[in-house]
């Protein structure tokens, strides 16, 4: 496969990963504020969703106010944030553009379908006066897309890289939903048990789409239980291992290899971080700070992106060679 | 909405004679029009443009802003072709492009035209289009013009003629191809009743003509289709005809040249290109050779084309044969080659080179079309009967400068066919671009692209220009 379609699948995949997060930080964030609406000193139930993404610079740069209608407004059509809704779903879909004799015709169509819906409603006043059946469609179309993807594309090359950027989008979003909630939730020993308190760890599973799943496991909600089904959990499909097991054998399937052995710096960098994940109690990440050890995963994690593009995306010819 | 109250006026008309009858090859399509219920007909119109907004069979158009992109417009009623008129079409396509590329090996090797003075050497060396670096050269199997788009208008009496020829990179074929997908839903019921014949083939014969090239005998040769890019215009075309083949679509930047031989950079190392459908121009193909600032091409790509070692499709330097001027000594250089009379007549041309031809289009200029030689898509181009004063000074004043870059030919008033505008028919001026492909042998797809002029009155089909599209229903023989 050329190095520039892998490349282009890669990002495709992160980027349509990125915006179905983020429309779902959104729509869980406004179905939570209808149960806070009567005791909010919480704090600004809408400053988490701008820490999330890592914007708050960008964001406070642009606008005054940290509420609902800037942050909507700043993570859904806002074309000068790299990272909101519309601006990911285009660069999803102009990466598809560059792909389109590879991908079946259904993986493009839905792509197009999905960023002409949001760039109409982007032209529309009243999208966000009802905004939940909005985000709600957002995020099933990206499921869609997920869904298509699975049962039209042979699981060959093209399919793994295309599951790359997705489990490694994923894992990370994971990670910082985590990182922020844990950190504001967690000083306010005074809710401890409170109905509120409850509501908010709710919210937090919610955003990473892990409530039902998590309740299966464990059935009452504690922060050091969170913690361990968001990092460790082998059988959840958004936990951090979870992503990273997957992500390794799709690096393997590239190489055509049964995973026994180390090729290049990809695997040798992914293999790594998750050996550090298989290898770790939710005990000694406690221990450690769970904030630094999760600021140290994302680095990490971004040296196995580093790792993808010298191996595949932009090699040099005559290493290939 | 029926065909009741369409006024076909004083122009030939693809669906009715001049007493208003329906053409014998038209009638059935117009019944079934006038049958269906109110709305019938739009709500299909409706379905086929959302379908085409979906497929993503759009074009960028470059001045306006990210986002704004269109849909090709598309005009649900087919245009029908009977199949003796086009048997006599697909003659007069395949005579003329064997003599046009007879003619593009002579003038890369002994020129012998030029010495019979059949065509004067001096508008060969001025033309823009003719590159000494190909003087010698044998591309694979002595074929140059590979793939080629020949435009077609219908006169006043229904005489076919050809307006010009395209034998660069010539685009629009993913739109017939795309046309033909939504008809067949749009009318599943009419195509079962009428003997349409069938286009879908076109990308397997492609397909057939670039392994036929591959300078080594090997069974499955790797081609790649080469694409100036996302940005470019005809970019859905290159993507969706690689998808149809199956083959890699590339950029300058995915090919190197190493070892003496094309390669594509791939996630498992470098791969061996044998042949190149390349829709990147001449001047861009290979900074060694030509621009040196070119970003598109491929470093060196014109040494290995030269060893041999790998095919390009069409052939660089093939230019030659469709500039505006050359366009004028077509019949002569069919008759010169082949010993035989043109099959299709040329539209008449007045060329500015020639002084007493220069002083007529200079005297008549509201008459006229005056065309760039080097140009196409319908810019460069002076309408002169709607032109103004000023636009007229400013074409005659580049006349003089550069009277080889101008050819002038009178106004031919298009055919016109029926268009949906606003729930009821109107009359559209039509072309013809059919395509034709010559590998081991010449084949003409049946039909092609028929360019709609959408502004009332307006000549020029152009898509830049406010042109959309029609599918093209050529029909078999009735003994067939």
């Amino acid at each position: 496969m050329l190095c520039r379609v892998a490349s282009s699948l890669y990002w495709m995949s992160c980027y349509l990963e990125r915006a179905e997060n983020i429309a779902r930080f959104i729509d869980v964030n406004l179905s939570t504020l209808l149960d806070l609406s009567l005791e909010s000193d919480l704090g600004n139930p809408w400053e988490p969703l701008i820490q999330i993404t890592g914007d708050n610079k960008s964001f406070h740069e642009k606008y005054e106010k940290v509420n609902g209608e800037n942050v909507m407004k700043f993570h859904t059509f806002d074309m000068e944030n790299p990272n909101s809704i519309l601006s990911c779903l285009s660069a999803a879909r102009e990466n598809a553009r560059t792909i389109r004799e590879t991908i079946p015709s259904e993986m493009w169509e839905q792509i197009n379908k999905l960023y002409l819906m949001v760039k109409n409603a982007s032209l529309s006043q009243s999208t966000l006066h009802d905004p939940g059946p909005f985000f709600k469609s957002i995020k099933m179309d990206c499921h869609l897309f997920s869904g298509i993807t699975d049962a039209t594309m042979a699981h060959t090359e093209a399919w793994d890289f295309v599951q790359l950027g997705q489990l490694i989008e994923r894992a990370d979003k994971t990670s910082r939903i985590l990182d922020v909630k844990y950190f504001l939730l967690l000083p306010r020993v005074d809710y401890v048990g409170s109905t509120l308190d409850k509501i908010q760890w709710a919210a937090l599973l919610k955003s990473a789409s892990a409530l039902e799943a998590y309740r299966k496991e464990y059935r009452q909600i504690t922060p050091r239980n969170v913690a361990e089904f968001l990092i460790l959990d082998y059988e959840f499909p958004r936990s951090m291992i979870f992503c990273l097991t997957q992500a390794y054998r799709s690096l393997f399937s590239i190489t055509r290899s049964s995973g026994g052995e180390i090729h290049n710096l990809p695997e040798r960098r992914l293999g790594k971080l998750r050996a550090q994940l298989d290898y770790t109690t939710i005990k000694e990440i406690i221990q450690l700070g769970l904030h630094e050890y999760l600021d140290g995963f994302q680095s990490e994690l971004n040296t196995v992106i580093d790792a993808l593009h010298e191996t595949y995306f932009e090699p040099n010819v005559l290493e290939l060679k | 909405m029926k065909f009741d109250g369409y006024n076909p006026g004083n122009f030939y008309d693809e669906f009715f004679d001049s007493s208003g009858e329906p053409h014998p090859w038209a009638k059935l399509l117009i019944e079934r029009i006038n049958s269906l219920p109110p709305k019938g007909l739009s709500n299909r119109q409706k379905t086929a443009e959302s379908a085409l907004m979906q497929l993503g069979i759009t074009f960028n158009v470059y001045k306006e802003s990210e986002g704004v992109e269109k849909i090709f417009p598309f005009d649900i009623i087919p245009r029908i072709i009977d199949g003796e008129t086009w048997d006599i079409a697909e003659k007069g396509l395949k005579q003329r492009i064997y003599a046009l590329n007879q003619f593009v090996d002579d003038i890369y090797h002994d020129q012998k035209i030029l010495k019979d003075k059949i065509v004067p050497r001096e508008i060969i060396e001025s033309c823009a289009s003719f590159l000494p670096q190909c003087m010698g050269l044998n591309p694979p199997r002595g074929i140059w013009c590979h793939i080629s788009g020949i435009d077609l208008i219908t006169d006043d009496n229904g005489q076919l003629m050809v307006l010009e020829d395209n034998l660069r990179c010539p685009s629009g074929v993913s739109y017939v191809l795309g046309n033909r997908q939504i008809l067949k839903q749009t009318f599943p019921k009419v195509f079962e009743a009428m003997p349409i014949r069938p286009i879908e083939d076109y990308t397997s014969r492609l397909l057939d003509l670039l392994y036929y090239l591959s300078p080594d005998a090997i069974a499955e040769p790797s081609s790649v289709i080469l694409t100036p890019g996302i940005y470019n215009s005809a970019y859905f075309e290159h993507s969706y005809l690689a998808q149809r083949m199956g083959e890699e679509l590339v950029e300058g930047r995915d090919l190197v040249v190493h070892e003496g031989c094309v390669h594509m950079q791939t996630t498992r190392g470098l791969i061996k290109v044998d042949t190149i459908y390349r829709r990147v121009d001449d001047e861009f193909l290979d900074p060694k050779a030509f621009r040196p600032d070119s970003a598109l091409g491929v470093p060196g790509l014109m040494e290995v084309y030269k060893a041999g070692r790998v095919a390009l499709v069409n052939a660089p330097g093939v230019g030659i044969a469709d500039d505006k001027l050359i366009y004028t000594y077509v019949p002569e250089i069919i008759k010169y080659y082949l010993g035989e009379e043109a099959l299709l007549p040329n539209v008449p041309t007045y060329r500015c080179v020639d002084e007493k031809d220069r002083g007529y289009v200079l005297a008549n200029l509201d008459k006229l079309v005056v065309k760039a030689v080097g140009q196409s898509g319908g810019y460069g181009m002076l309408m002169g009967h709607q032109s103004s004063a000023r636009e007229r000074k400013s074409f005659a004043d580049k006349i003089n400068a550069n009277p080889r870059d101008y050819i002038a030919q009178p106004i031919i008033s298009l055919s016109r066919a029926p268009v949906i505008v606003k729930n009821r028919f109107e009359p559209r001026h039509v072309d013809l671009r059919p395509f034709i492909l010559y590998g081991k042998e010449i084949f003409v797809m049946p039909g092609g692209l028929t360019r709609v002029a959408l502004k009332k009155g307006s000549l020029v089909v152009n898509s830049s220009q406010g042109g959309g599209s029609k599918d093209t229903w050529v029909l078999y023989n009735q003994n067939h």
